[in-house]
Parts: structure tokens; sequence; C-alpha cells
């Protein structure tokens, strides 16, 4: 098959027009000087748990291994200041699950480990391995290894670079685009050599002109392509452009079917930051150990993009900013259609974290719900073709079978249908209750 | 620091609320409204006044007494009060009108679980319950302008009875857009109702479909029945059921596909009661019937979900 450059992207079903609230997308990245402290989960991606390789009072450099697993799917964790272990504990997780966690009091000098330098590719055995080693996992949120999505089953005639960004506020792909785009470029020639990919989309949302001519420009210009195998593709803005499955609709016109992943119809779908950090990596060797980090919301006072070491202390980062400006009711990690709400903020900032928003008051309120009017909003604005209200009730009368013939497994929680509900209706919530109904009821689809 | 809220995502709404889009439709209603005024006087609005607060005394008391929520806030019965009296003749007695409140609201919407729970339109059943039971006094029709020049106490025929009984049709094109006719108070006027279904279309609070569908159904049947299309579209109920009544989320299905039989279905039994029913307008009959066909309708036409079709996947 002749694979084509779209020049506009597919149709895609549903969403909903979320404010941008993209105040953050032009003042450059803040680097955070090193903390006292940092914690770091063993748990930072989908897949089995690292275990520590440290114990307290070892002493630590700044990208040294201190954990790892000898599960497929799982990535190894590295120390992100160097120091000394002053402990190594559980702590809780925004999800709710406890981790191994060590604690890592910084020594001041961020000395990098000796032995780091850059991987020596041959062959793409060696570079599943290095990227294995990297400890990169899918920085658009999923924590989904990289090692293992680049050995898909099947061929791959099409890498999606996502670069959507459709979350209201978050503007860290934005800011690691325009900042670091020779990275991404090298990134994503890495991964087309690696899998003999022949079309390479960067998906872009049509509210970033700037990262848009910036990328189109790069690529075009660049020796590695004399076959312009290297596009960009302006998105429609509309939430949520950046989900896999929406993504792969848009950029190919190619639907995933349920239970399967995008492999399975020839795409590689890549997080813009996640193939920056991968071109970064191979030339320097330094794993996974900083990540930038939108922090904004109205108790935010200096709301910008952050490089904070993983593990830093989400309270520490604020300190830096000058504090909340006003006092904090609701702390995301992540963007509002998709954060976890957390308890409090020394909890640390994880590898997949893009963001970080401190609403006040008024902007943690959230309205009471009223009765459902049947206006069809849900099912206009679902972008996986599902009838959420109907979901709801189902869910309410905990009928398993038909919550699974109405498809309630393939809802990925986008929150389009809340977000426009005009009764209010806990849609997502009750979604996910419903979901665990099925799980315990030991459903699959 | 102060304990910090912690719920499930979405943190953020889109500030839609029922109380703004049943707000949106009284606003929609308006032109329609001066319209009676400037047609039937001020024995229109007398009326209006009447059915609306009838309808929301219904709402306050009966959710009162079901020891419910107060819901007379989200507006909802306001519009059934309007819709209703858009529906009746404008020498109807205030207290077979009330009765008509009652019914809508009581019997129809809170006896089912109010809003959102009814199977059919309140206004419209309330309106076919007053038929049945006071068929004389419904179908008294006042001619337009009649309370200008003292005529408000003699009664006219509608284009549409005239229709059926093939007398002489004597009603341009233009009488009939601007409502120039005898009929239910909020009915005739089709500028007023096409411009207050703009407004909701406009503003989001329906989708064309339904009102689109309805039309070109009803369009498309007169034409092939050898009528003229321009008055079946003009005459009677059809723009108010169109845009009003048939769009009623509560009781029309909730996907598009589904929208598209369903008002198929309207402008079909439309024409069909009109052209062989005994009655001269089927508007009313039709929209509830398929308001009741809702359940079956979206049994077929409800979405698959993504990745279920046939087709999904690679080509």
């Amino acid at each position: 098959m002749e694979l084509t450059f779209p020049k506009k992207p597919f149709r895609t079903h549903g969403g909903a027009r979320v404010p941008h609230h993209k105040n953050t997308s032009q003042i450059p990245t803040a680097v955070l000087p090193t903390p006292k402290q940092v914690v770091i989960p063993m748990q930072q991606h989908i897949g089995a748990p690292c275990k520590p390789l440290v114990k307290k009072g070892d002493h630590v450099y700044l990208g040294q291994k201190i954990g790892d697993s000898d599960a497929f799917v799982s990535a190894p964790i590295h120390a992100s200041i160097s120091g000394t272990v002053s402990a190594v504990q559980q702590i809780m997780l925004p999800g709710g699950q406890m981790s191994d966690t060590v604690v890592i009091d910084s020594d001041g000098l961020m000395e990098a480990d000796p032995s780091i330098q850059p991987p020596v590719i041959n062959n793409y055995e060696d570079f599943l391995a290095a990227v294995r080693a990297s400890g990169l996992v899918g920085l658009g949120g999923a924590g989904f290894p990289a090692h293992v999505k680049l050995k898909p089953a099947g061929k791959i005639d099409t890498l999606i670079v996502n670069a959507a960004e459709c979350e209201p506020y978050v503007t860290a792909d934005h800011r690691g685009a325009l900042e670091d785009a020779g990275a991404v470029l090298d990134g994503v020639h890495a991964v087309k050599k690696m899998l003999g990919i022949e079309r390479v989309l960067i998906g872009v949302e049509g509210n970033k002109p700037d990262v848009i001519k910036l990328l189109s420009k790069q690529a075009k210009d660049d020796s590695r392509d004399p076959n312009h195998q290297v596009r960009v593709l302006t998105l429609k803005t509309r939430y949520p452009q950046g989900a896999e499955k929406v993504l792969v609709e848009a950029c190919t016109g190619r639907r995933v079917p349920t239970g399967k992943l995008p492999a399975d119809v020839g795409c590689l779908v890549m997080n813009i930051t996640s193939i920056a950090f991968l071109g970064n990596y191979l030339r320097t060797g330094m794993p996974l150990v900083q990540k930038r980090v939108t922090f904004d919301g109205g108790a935010i006072a200096n709301a910008k993009n952050v490089m904070v070491p993983i593990g830093t202390r989400i309270g520490d980062v604020v300190e830096f900013l000058g504090g909340y400006a006003k006092p904090p009711k609701k702390i995301l990690m992540g963007g509002p259609m998709m954060g976890i709400a957390l308890t409090d903020d020394s909890l640390p900032v994880l590898k997949q974290n893009n963001a970080i928003l401190a609403f006040d008051e008024q902007q943690a309120k959230l309205p009471e719900p009223t009765a459902c009017i049947r206006c069809g909003r849900c099912v206009q604005s679902c972008p996986m073709l599902l009838v959420p209200t109907l979901l709801e009730q189902y869910t309410e009368q905990k009928n398993v079978e038909e919550l699974q013939k109405r498809g309630i497994m393939t809802c990925m929680e986008c929150g389009s249908c809340a977000f426009n509900c005009p009764a209010n209706r806990r849609l997502v919530h009750s979604i996910r209750l419903g979901k665990s109904y099925v799980k315990k009821a030991g459903g699959k689809r | 620091m102060e304990k910090l809220i912690v719920s499930s995502s979405p943190h953020i709404r889109s500030g839609a609320s029922t109380q703004r889009i049943m707000l949106d439709v009284i606003i929609a209603l308006c032109p329609a409204l001066v319209a009676s005024f400037v047609f039937f006087g001020p024995r229109a609005l007398v009326l209006v006044a009447v059915t609306v607060l009838s309808c929301v005394l219904s709402e306050y008391i009966s959710r009162r007494v079901m020891k419910r929520k107060n819901t007379v806030s989200d507006l909802s019965c306001v519009v059934t009060g309007i819709l209703l009296a858009f529906n009746l003749p404008v020498s109807l007695h205030p207290l077979m009108a009330v009765f008509g409140g009652v019914v809508a609201i009581v019997v129809v919407k809170q006896m089912f679980g109010g809003i959102g729970q009814n199977f059919v339109n309140p206004a419209l059943t309330a309106r076919i319950i007053l038929m049945n039971s006071f068929p004389a006094d419904m179908s008294n029709w006042t001619p337009a302008f009649g309370w200008l020049n003292g005529a408000d106490a003699t009664t006219t025929a509608t284009p549409l009875a005239v229709l059926k009984q093939g007398g002489e049709f004597s009603f341009s094109y233009l009488d009939l857009f601007l409502g120039n006719t005898g009929g239910c108070l909020g009915e005739t006027c089709a500028l007023a109702l096409i411009i207050g279904g703009i407004y909701l279309i406009a503003r989001r609070v329906i989708s064309p479909v339904i009102p689109v569908t309805y039309l070109a159904t009803v369009a498309v049947i007169s034409l092939v029945a050898g009528r003229d299309p321009l008055v079946d579209l003009l005459v009677g109920g059809v723009m108010i059921g169109a845009f009003f009544m048939a769009p009623d989320y509560t009781t029309s299905p909730i996907s598009r596909n589904g929208r598209i039989i369903y008002a198929v279905g309207c402008g079909l039994f439309t024409m069909l009661i009109r052209m062989f029913a005994s009655l001269p307008e089927g508007v009313s009959y039709s929209i509830v019937l398929m308001n009741i066909l809702v359940p079956l309708i979206e049994r077929v036409s409800l979405p698959k979900p993504f990745g279920s079709r046939k087709g999904d996947g690679l080509k």
C-alpha cells in the first residue's frame, strides 16, 4: 500500500471544546536549583515495580540506577541527584497504591555517575537494550515502558509523534518542542531507522503555530531525510486529539479495533517529549532523571514550566516559584481533564508527570449534579462512540452484562462527556465504578 | 496546608446547565409570544400566564408532596407552561388551561419521576387530553386581529380545517408565513418560530437534525401526494412541532441516527393523519406516538463502540 502524507487530519468523532489556558506557552522553562531531598518511587510506569538496588547510607551519583526489575514490562529507575540514601520506605502514590521509595539527601554537587557514556548501538537489539537502560516510559502520561512499545509484534509503517497536547493549561510538550527541536528530530530518525519506518507524522494541534512552524522547517531541512518522510500534521484543536486511538485515526484514518493496540494497525505512537529524551539520551547516555513540568492554576503565583529532578516534592517546586498566591484547594497531577487530584503537595514529581495544577477555591468548586435530561451531549462528545448516560444507569444497576455490551471497557476516561454535561453528572466517576464491577465479575473486552 | 479536595476527573466543566438551556428555550419562544399578542391580543398573554403559573405551582406542590428536591429553578416547568399555552386556542376558559397545566406537570412529568423521566411530551399530552375532554372549546378558533375589530367572540376555520373540508383555500403564503390566520396561540406565525428555532440551533441547544429531517419529510410526502408542500409546512403545528416539540430532549432519541429515524416518523405520521384521518391536524399525535416509540428506536440506533464495527482495523 502506498503511504500518503495527509494534508488535513482525518475526521474523528466527538470530543469537547475545552478552554485552552495555555498561559505558560510563551515563558521559557526555568531550571529548579538542586533540591535538598528527592523521593523516588520504584513504580513510575505500567508494569512490574522495581526493586530498590540501594540501601540507607549508600552514596549515589546522578544517573545511577537505583531500582530495576527482571520483568519485561518494567523500566529501571535512576537517582536524579547525587547524595546519600537517607531512607528506603513505602509511600502511597497518587493512584492509591503503595510503592517502595528511595529517599536521597542531596550533597549539592549533582555529580554524574562516571560510568555514564553514550550507548553504542550496532543493531536493533542494542537499541532496545539502550532504551530499556535509559528508564524511558511514555512521558505523555501513560508511563508505558518505551522498550516494550518499540518491540511491536507486527510491521510498523507509520510513526506518529504525539505533540497534540490537548489538555488545558499543560504546555510542557509545547516548551519542549520549542526548546529542544533538534533532539526531537534526532529521536525521530533513530526510531525511524531502527524500525524501518517510511512515514513519520508529527501531530500538533492547530493552537501551537510556533511549534508547527519550527518543526516543519527543521524536518524539511534535515539532511537525514532526503525523501521528506518526516512531516508535521496540523491537528484540529479539539480535545482529546492527543488520545492515542483518536490520534491514530486523525493521522491515518485507521481505526484501532476494540482490545487492540495502534501497532495492530501499523502505527507506533510516541509522545514528543519521549522522542526528544531519546534523541538526547542516544547522544549523552544520561538516563531519565529530570522532567519538564508545567506549574499552573489559580493558586500558583508564577505559572511556568520548570525542569525538575524526578522525585522532587511538589511543594519544593512551588516554593521556588514564589509559593502559593492563594490557598490551594485542589492539586492535580496532570491536566484538568484527566489529572489525578492529590491529597497533599509533599508527593514527588514522577517520570510521566507533565503538569501540576494548583486550583484555588473558585476553580476547585464543581457544580452539584442534577437529573439527566437526556440531551445527548455525552453521546455526541464521546470519542469512543459510547453512551455515557446509559453506562451510568447500568453502573447504578450493577448490570455487568449490559455494561460490557455497551463497551464500557473501551472508555478511556477522557472526560469529554462529563465536561459537556449540563446536568453535571459524574459520568466518568460512574464509569470507573462500572469498570470495577466488570473486572470483579471477571469480564474482559 | 488546608485539606485538599480529592475528586474524580474531569476537574473542569463547560458551564452548561439545565437552567441555562431552559432559559434559552424561553428566549427562543419570545418571538412567537410577541406574535401571539399581535394576532390574538392581551387574552393570549393572560392564557400564557395562566398555564405557566399552573405548571410552576404544580411542579412546586407535587415535588413538595413527594418530599423531593424543589426543581422549579431549572425552569423546565416554565417551558412546559408556555408551550402548552401555545397549543391552545385563545378563547379557551382559563380553568381548562389550568387543568391542562396540572395534567402536564403532575400526571405526565412528575408521576414518572420528574425532568428527564417522562416518556411523552408533557405539553402535547396535556393538549391531547384537553382536546378529548373539551372538544368544542379546543376547536373554537378566533380570527387573527379579531381582538382589534371586535370580532374576538366570533370563530373562524383554521387553514387546516379548510383543507380538510375542501372549502375554498383563501390564504396567501404570506398570511401563512406571518401567522395571519386562525389557530393555536403560538403555532400560527412560522416566521417567529423559525427565528426561535435558529436561535436554539445557533446556541447549540438543539441540533438541526430533528427539525430539518421532520420538515423535509413533511415536504417530500406532501409533494409525492400531490399537495402543496409549502402550505403543508406553514399551516398548523408543523413549525412549532419541528423546532420546539419534537426535539424535546427527554422524549426524543439520544443519538443522531435515532433522531433521524424519529423525525422521519414524526413527519410521516403528521402527513398520514392530515391526509387520511378524520382529524384536521396530526402534529401532536404524531410526535407523541414517536415519543412512545423512542425506546424501540434506541435499540437499533445507538452508536457502536469505537473499534467494534466491521471493517475497523487495517484494511
